[in-house]
């Protein structure tokens, strides 16, 4: 299992965030985690990352508890954080070796080379991060994600406020990278799921509404589209 | 520790910070040497640097500030932490390349004004000279108050999001612990407690260094100091945690 999930849970204040969550992920799948704004999907995304602590529960990467082994599991995980946070001034070589630097990466500069190519970031690799388009920049963000070869990939909301081309050519870059990673992306919209994913985690109000493959969701109810299901699982009374 | 130590540094020098507060600091230290009348070294004709060392703490207080203003603070804004904190290091190590870049800056900052001292040892009467033991204090205490001033402006770079507001709660911390609580030690009617406040500033510590006897309290102190700001600043940057 790449990522192991029980009965996790996080509280800000008296707020539920994330309301007794688990799941498993086996290693080599591309999963949607899918849900509406403030869902719990980013806080539950920080928790695997080792951003914060969870309030209640376990989580595991590789085996390994995040509670007590968060340096080792940062390892192994590679995160692009929602908004892609990036030093402006910096370029983009520049930031992807410092990447690699905290990353503990042994030999940055084929690291370098490597993501590079992954992201297709070659004809911006010599630019200043701020003069980038949104799209590079989001590939900045995920060549960094990427650049210690971890073997999970979190990813939230990779694709938000690109446009339709670079929309597409982002889920390609995602899909070829779930080859040899496990990959858990969060994301609103129900068709990106349908691109790139084999499973869907759906998460509502910190609760997890429906775990299936893809074809399983869909076997649901055959005659609705994803869209009327997501709609289903997530609206209620009141706000329909 | 030392890839974000790395990084400060470069950002220093990528954002004129670094050129700025050299030269900043080199041009008010070297108006109040030799330029204002009456009180340059020439004028007072005493062959000491202590014109430089009685003005260099006041000029620090806003260098220092500045330098530390988006330490944490950019980090937070831009949202950047949330990666450096996801990664395979430490916070302590973070928060310590990040200081160490700010005191190896400062120094370097210092180290223009050894032009000062060589002009005044070269200038001065053969046989008295200058004082070399005191000059040395004068430095080391100096680099411990702006080591000092450091750590106050990273703990106030981790309260706010915002530099500006960072900025004016490092001045006011780094006034307060080397200027107020020096004062307070003048006040008459405050008699022993006024001492003993005086005890806790900087400038106790940073005058008894400057006179060139290295006495270990003081060191202590310093040091005591400044692991007390980054242990404050530690405990705000994990409150995420909490």
């Amino acid at each position: 299992m790449s990522i192991q999930v029980n009965h996790l849970s996080k509280r800000y204040g008296s707020q539920m965030a994330v309301n007794d969550i688990s799941f498993n992920i086996p290693s080599g799948e591309i999963v949607g985690f899918l849900g509406p704004n403030g869902a719990g999907k980013s806080t539950t995304m920080k928790i695997l990352t080792g951003y914060i602590p969870a309030s209640e529960g376990d989580a595991f990467v590789c085996g390994l508890n995040l509670n007590t082994d968060s340096l080792a599991v940062r390892k192994l995980v590679g995160y692009l954080p929602e908004h892609n946070p990036l030093y402006l001034d910096m370029y983009v070589t520049e930031y992807l070796l410092f990447a690699a630097g905290i990353a503990g990466v042994k030999n940055p500069k084929s690291a370098l080379e490597k993501s590079i190519e992954l992201t297709q970031l070659a004809p911006e690799r010599n630019k200043k991060i701020s003069q980038l388009s949104k799209g590079y920049r989001q590939r900045v963000g995920l060549a960094q994600a990427l650049i210690h070869d971890p073997q999970v990939l979190i990813l939230d909301e990779p694709t938000s406020g690109l446009d339709p081309n670079q929309v597409v050519e982002m889920r390609n870059v995602i899909k070829n990278l779930g080859k040899d990673k496990t990959v858990l992306l969060s994301t609103h919209i129900m068709q990106e799921v349908e691109a790139m994913c084999n499973r869907v985690i759906l998460i509502n109000k910190g609760k997890i509404v429906a775990d299936d493959s893809l074809q399983g969701l869909k076997n649901s109810s055959p005659s609705e589209s994803l869209e009327s299901i997501f709609r289903q699982l997530t609206s209620h009374v009141g706000n329909i | 520790m030392w890839e974000i130590f790395k990084k400060e540094i470069r950002s220093f020098l990528g954002s004129f910070i670094a050129y700025i507060v050299m030269g900043v600091f080199l041009i008010i230290t070297g108006i109040f040497m030799w330029l204002i009348q009456g009180n340059n070294v020439l004028d007072l004709g005493v062959a000491s640097l202590q014109v430089m060392f009685n003005i260099a703490p006041y000029i620090l207080i806003f260098l220092v500030s500045a330098i530390t203003m988006r330490s944490l603070s950019e980090e937070r804004r831009l949202g950047t932490i949330e990666i450096l904190t996801t990664r395979p290091v430490s916070d302590i190590s973070i928060l310590m390349g990040k200081y160490l870049a700010a005191v190896a800056l400062i120094v370097f900052t210092l180290l223009p004004t050894l032009f000062y001292y060589y002009t005044i040892h070269s200038l001065a009467d053969p046989l008295q000279g200058i004082d070399t033991g005191g000059t040395w204090g004068s430095y080391l205490g100096l680099i411990l108050l702006a080591a000092s001033y450091a750590s106050i402006g990273m703990f106030a770079s981790s309260l706010t999001d915002n530099q500006i507001v960072s900025l004016i709660i490092s001045m006011v911390l780094c006034f307060f612990w080397y200027g107020v609580l020096n004062l307070l030690g003048d006040i008459k009617a405050l008699d022993a407690i006024g001492k003993s406040l005086e005890w806790f500033g900087l400038d106790f510590h940073y005058q008894s260094i400057s006179r060139g006897v290295l006495d270990t309290r003081d060191i202590i102190y310093f040091l005591g100091f400044i692991a007390t700001f980054i242990g404050g600043t530690k405990l705000v940057f994990e409150s995420r945690k909490w």
